[in-house]
């Protein structure tokens, strides 16, 4: 315990030694009256990606870059959720489950999609087991492209979709 | 019960509502700081509540009104319980309706109906949170009574407003082993009736390792945040229990504007120093099985038992 | 009055007999209903005059059997327990017309049914031993006739009845010999006799009388270990018989304890409480484990009526206690939880029960991993089902929190006291009353969610209908005892102070003041109001329910199917059962369940490293029947086999055993 004690300070904190201005400026930003502003629980939903994605998500929310400082959470039901985060290409056993999981998320919500695959199934485009890109099974409202998309540039798109 | 009594009550509720949600928010923060991170303000939690008003609220078609019904009865009894709870002064009008043993079985209450509420989706995690959640429970509440017994024991009453009157009136018994046994056991129970870390863990997102967060899965929008904002006062409360049970000092023996003011202020310290222990041990210790919980409430219950023991061979 | 309120009931009882013995099965349910009610009504009114008015009311009939008198001797401690009976009873009476239509309309069902609500309200009313003794017999016959009712399309009922009789008997065997001891020491046959006389009697006889009767009425209060009959008879009988017998039945073992060990022999040393005490504890955890685990429905609730009575035990234990050791303020309040938990028992349990046979009559089941889904298709019994299972676990604001509030104060403030036996016991008691409280909870949160909430798991579950009006009617009533007593227990505190009264050897004194809406406690600083507690929780859900209107709600989606992580449809088999809920506990508690579980792994012919089917079963045994009754039954089965290579049917044999006999005795007496 000691020895967590003294590392906890001396490494301090990590948080933000990358720049954070960089990536793309996704398409939509909440006015000041949303609802949603300054507070967006987010459920990941793994369409048939190849996992690069949700590595590079999840480190956005480790130490190092923190979303979660900027109001964004994980939560484990869409019941719960304010935006989808849709990874990867949409399967074709995939397809029902995120038509189901985005009717389980109530209103006002937001569909982002995660990366190349989930924007125009990338690499997997035409393959026998892909249903189509996630425009295509559900309504999108951020894309965030890359393959995958870094950290950065998730944080950044993200920071612009709550609004802080 | 007179109307200050009433108005004392009253200002307790609403104050320990409005900032239930500020001490989570500042947990988390200590939190995010040990692990080197930012973290979110304070206010985030509001944020969050204000956020799920404004939104759908999902009712699916398997449940029946206990899923309505259970977020209203889960809030007012913990509601209820913040107006029992010396928190700013004694004189609370609610402080003869009940004691300590009812202040115990109102948050049961609260905790059947969201069991309850767990069930009725018909879910798999619905009932795995509420099996679990019923099982510690059931094995919290001894160590719970118990340690109330050792409480009222030196004091000849069980009503909170008498027990903190004692404490008042005889400092040295804050300090005597009945007391200091009676708190440790106490503040196990806490940890595991608010879930927390090590005995659930308030952020997982694997539904298999759920307790209160399994039950609540089936919650959206309004029904949630007052799911939430209950859990939150639920913490205030407990914490609030150890403090001024414990550690009396600065409460109001009056209704005196002058002397609310002044135990506002103490006791949001108390609870500030309480959160902050126990949001920095859960950076440093890891959730343990749901079969070893039963090891952790037996441990208190030892406690618990002591303290009555004690203070029976040692006064 | 009361001797009218006592004529008019032997005479509905007799009239419903003779109208259940002669009328077609239609007329026959309704009337022997009615008239049951009215029975049960009547023996109310004299209980709520006695304990109004306080004066003792007796009667006596000198020949009515050739060898004895029956004398009718009605004071508070009866009329508590009268009261409770009716309390179970009317509505039970009610409820009859309309479960029987559908079941147990047999003729000597009817006529037993009648029968035992007066044997039932006798037995406490009964003044010297022979009344005693005959209602007591009484009132056992007819519920075994009533126990055996379904046994047509119920095998089970069958062995039921046999342990049921074989228990029974030990208890009357017990306890006639303990009254007849008592009786004979005392030099009188009559109550206010033996009262008189107890100078007269040594502390070994006094010793000997309260043991043997300990073991008679505990057997009737179904406490463990004597409580193998109650998991077995309650279940098999008709619900409205089963909620008389778990509501008010069993309550009468209760109350031979105190009349015989504290009222008659005038109480004694401390660990006769001690031993009530410590009966209370075990019987409160055994049953309420046994409840958990329980998936047959009555079953669940007949193991709870073993916690219930352990609980009621628990008190009177502590008033023994308390007044050997010379707190007799404390006593009483502890005998007036009792008794506060009796009437609350009474109303709740037979609520529950009630509720059980208006879902066995709807679904044809009482097996909880084959219902679910109910609330919607039988609104009034889930409401009032509800009721009682909050009462039951003891949750405010019903009325079971009132009686556990009032026994652990009583616990509570026995300390600072001079006997360690005390010091070291309370803290026990204390912790076994909230283990059982919050186990209680589990158990009834199990009992409801899986009966009423969620998807019916079966096609019986999904077409069942809510019951007919008469069995509503009990249902609303016993619903609302409960919300009564648990509203205005005050109304109460005069009434139980002349019980405590009346049990000289235990109690004196004024247990429970009344201050407006608050109920407070002789000598100890602490208040309780059911009523301003009831009533804040309702200001703050509506203040809640205000709040949230206020805002700016959307809409609310309700045309949705439940979360289930994307999966296509969701069925009843994806729900937790029972079983499965009350694991977790079970397995906390392993050490003193010992299931017994088998898994069988089938695996695939082509390599056993696919796995074709796992089947998994659970069993888990009464540790008191397993442990103690069954090696004792075998031995006596061993000897009956070696009575029978003696007594073969030969008349040889027996004319040989005759002359062997003469000859015996013919030496002997020389
Ligand atoms: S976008 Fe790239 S990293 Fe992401 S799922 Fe597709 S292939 Fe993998």
């Amino acid at each position: 315990m000691l020895k967590l004690l003294r590392k906890i300070v001396q490494t301090g904190r990590v948080t933000g030694t990358v720049p954070l201005d960089a990536g793309p400026r996704p398409s939509l930003l909440l006015n000041a009256a949303h609802p949603l502003r300054g507070s967006v629980q987010i459920r990941q939903v793994d369409a048939g990606s190849c996992n690069g994605c949700e590595t590079e998500f999840a480190a956005a929310f480790g130490p190092v870059y923190d979303v979660e400082r900027f109001g964004v959470r994980l939560v484990a039901s869409p019941r719960h959720a304010d935006a989808l985060v849709v990874t990867g290409p949409v399967t074709r056993n995939m397809a029902v489950p995120l038509v189901k999981t985005f009717e389980a998320t109530p209103g006002p919500k937001l569909v982002i999609a995660l990366g190349d695959c989930a924007r125009d199934c990338g690499v997997f485009a035409g393959g026998y087991g892909v249903a189509g890109s996630v425009a295509d099974v559900v309504p999108v409202d951020v894309e965030i492209p890359g393959c995958p998309p870094t950290p950065d540039d998730i944080v950044a798109s993200l920071r612009r979709v709550v609004g802080r | 019960m007179s109307p200050t009594g009433i108005a004392v009550a009253v200002l307790q509720v609403v104050l320990s509502i409005a900032s239930a949600p500020f001490l989570v928010g500042m947990m988390r923060l200590i939190r995010a700081r040990l692990e080197g991170r930012v973290g979110a303000p304070i206010r985030q939690p509001w944020r969050d509540l204000r956020k799920l008003f404004r939104k759908e609220r999902m009712v699916s078609t398997n449940t029946s009104i206990v899923f309505s019904l259970a977020p209203l009865v889960l809030l007012a009894s913990a509601a209820l319980v913040a107006g029992i709870v010396p928190f700013l002064s004694t004189t609370s009008a609610l402080d003869q309706v009940g004691d300590l043993f009812a202040v115990v079985y109102l948050l049961l209450l609260g905790t059947v109906f969201l069991s309850l509420a767990g069930l009725d989706a018909g879910t798999a995690f619905g009932g795995m949170g509420s099996s679990r959640e019923m099982t510690i429970a059931a094995i919290a509440e001894p160590t719970l009574l118990v340690a109330i017994f050792a409480l009222s024991v030196s004091t000849g009453s069980s009503n909170l407003g008498a027990i903190v009157a004692d404490t008042l009136a005889h400092p040295s018994r804050a300090a005597s082993p009945a007391s200091m046994l009676a708190f440790s056991a106490l503040a196990v129970v806490t940890i595991a009736e608010t879930g927390r870390i090590p005995v659930d863990n308030p952020s997982t997102h694997l539904e298999l390792t759920m307790i209160h967060e399994a039950m609540i899965l089936e919650y959206s929008g309004p029904d949630l945040a007052l799911v939430e904002l209950a859990a939150h006062l639920r913490l205030v409360v407990f914490l609030g229990l150890l403090a001024n049970l414990f550690f009396p000092w600065g409460i109001a023996t009056t209704a005196q504007p002058l002397h609310l003011v002044a135990a506002a202020g103490a006791v949001a310290v108390k609870l500030i120093v309480l959160a902050a222990v126990i949001a920095v041990i859960e950076v440093f210790i890891a959730k343990v099985r749901l079969f070893r919980v039963p090891e952790l409430l037996a441990a208190s219950f030892v406690l618990a038992f002591l303290a009555v023991t004690v203070s029976f061979f040692l006064v | 009055m009361i001797g009218g309120a006592l004529a008019l009931a032997a005479g509905a009882a007799l009239f419903a007999i003779a109208v259940g013995a002669v009328l077609p099965v239609r007329q026959r349910v309704v009337w022997v209903g009615l008239f049951t009610a009215l029975c049960a009504g009547a023996g109310g009114v004299a209980a709520a005059a006695v304990l109004a008015g306080g004066n003792t009311f007796t009667a006596d009939f000198p020949d009515l059997f050739p060898l004895g008198g029956v004398r009718i001797e009605f004071d508070a401690l009866s009329a508590i327990f009268v009261l409770a009976t009716a309390v179970v009873a009317v509505p039970a009476a009610i409820y009859g017309i309309g479960y029987s239509a559908r079941g147990p309309s047999s003729r000597p069902a009817q006529v037993a049914w009648p029968l035992l609500v007066w044997g039932v309200m006798m037995v406490p009313a009964a003044g010297n031993v022979t009344g005693l003794i005959a209602f007591w017999e009484l009132m056992a016959l007819s519920s075994f006739v009533l126990v055996l009712a379904e046994h047509h399309h119920n095998p089970e009922a069958r062995t039921a009845a046999q342990w049921y009789a074989s228990m029974t008997h030990l208890s009357l065997l017990t306890i006639v010999l303990a009254l007849a001891v008592l009786a004979h020491q005392a030099g009188g046959d009559s109550f206010t006799a033996i009262r008189a006389g107890t100078d007269h009697i040594g502390p070994t006889t006094a010793t000997v009388v309260f043991l043997l009767s300990l073991v008679g009425f505990g057997a009737k209060a179904g406490v463990a270990p004597l409580h193998v009959w109650l998991p077995r008879a309650h279940p098999e009988a008709p619900s409205h018989v089963s909620a008389l017998m778990s509501g008010a039945m069993v309550a009468l073992g209760v109350y031979g304890l105190i009349r015989v060990g504290w009222d008659l022999l005038g109480g004694g040393p401390t660990w006769w409480g001690a031993t009530v005490l410590a009966v209370g504890l075990v019987s409160a955890m055994f049953g309420i484990l046994h409840a958990l685990i329980s998936s047959d429905l009555k079953r669940l609730l007949a193991y709870s009526t073993t916690e219930n009575m352990g609980l009621v035990f628990i008190g009177v234990g502590a008033a023994g206690m308390f007044a050997s050791s010379g707190n007799q303020p404390l006593a009483s309040v502890a005998l007036a939880a009792s008794m506060l938990l009796v009437v609350n028992h009474a109303a709740f349990k037979g609520l529950l029960f009630l509720g059980a046979g208006s879902i066995l009559s709807a679904t044809g089941t009482r097996d909880l991993d084959r219902l679910g889904g109910l609330a919607r298709r039988m609104p009034v019994t889930a409401a009032t089902f509800a009721v009682g299972s909050l009462a039951i676990a003891a949750l405010p604001p019903l009325n079971g929190f009132v009686s556990e509030w009032l026994l652990l104060q009583s616990l509570v403030h026995s300390l600072p006291s001079n006997a360690a036996v005390v010091a070291v016991a309370m803290p026990v008691a204390v912790a076994v009353v909230a283990l059982t409280g919050g186990l209680a909870a589990a158990t009834f949160v199990k009992a409801f969610g899986t009966t009423f909430l969620a998807l019916p798991r079966t096609v019986e579950a999904d077409q069942a209908h809510e019951s007919p009006r008469t069995m509503q009617i009990g249902l609303i009533a016993l619903a609302g005892v409960c919300v009564a007593l648990a509203l205005a227990p005050t109304a109460l505190a005069a009434p139980l102070q002349r019980v405590s009264l009346a049990v000289g050897g235990l109690a004196d004194g004024r247990p429970i003041h009344t201050n407006g809406v608050y109920l407070q406690l002789s000598g100890i600083e602490a208040g309780l109001s059911p009523l301003l507690l009831a009533t804040g929780l309702a200001v703050m859900m509506v203040a809640v329910l205000v709040v949230v209107r206020r805002g700016r709600l959307r809409r609310t989606v309700r045309d949705i199917p439940a979360w289930g992580c994307g999966r296509t449809v969701q069925t009843a088999r994806m729900e937790y059962t029972a079983t499965s809920f009350a694991e977790p506990l079970q397995r906390v508690f392993d050490d003193v369940l010992h299931p017994e579980i088998d898994i069988d792994v089938d695996h695939r012919t082509e390599s056993r490293h696919y796995v074709q089917a796992i089947r998994y079963r659970m069993h888990i045994r009464d540790g008191f029947e397993h442990r103690l009754y069954l090696p004792v039954l075998s031995v006596v089965r061993r000897w009956g086999d070696g009575a029978r290579r003696v007594q073969n049917g030969s008349i040889h044999r027996y004319l040989a055993y005759s002359l062997i006999t003469l000859i015996v005795v013919l030496v002997v007496s020389r």
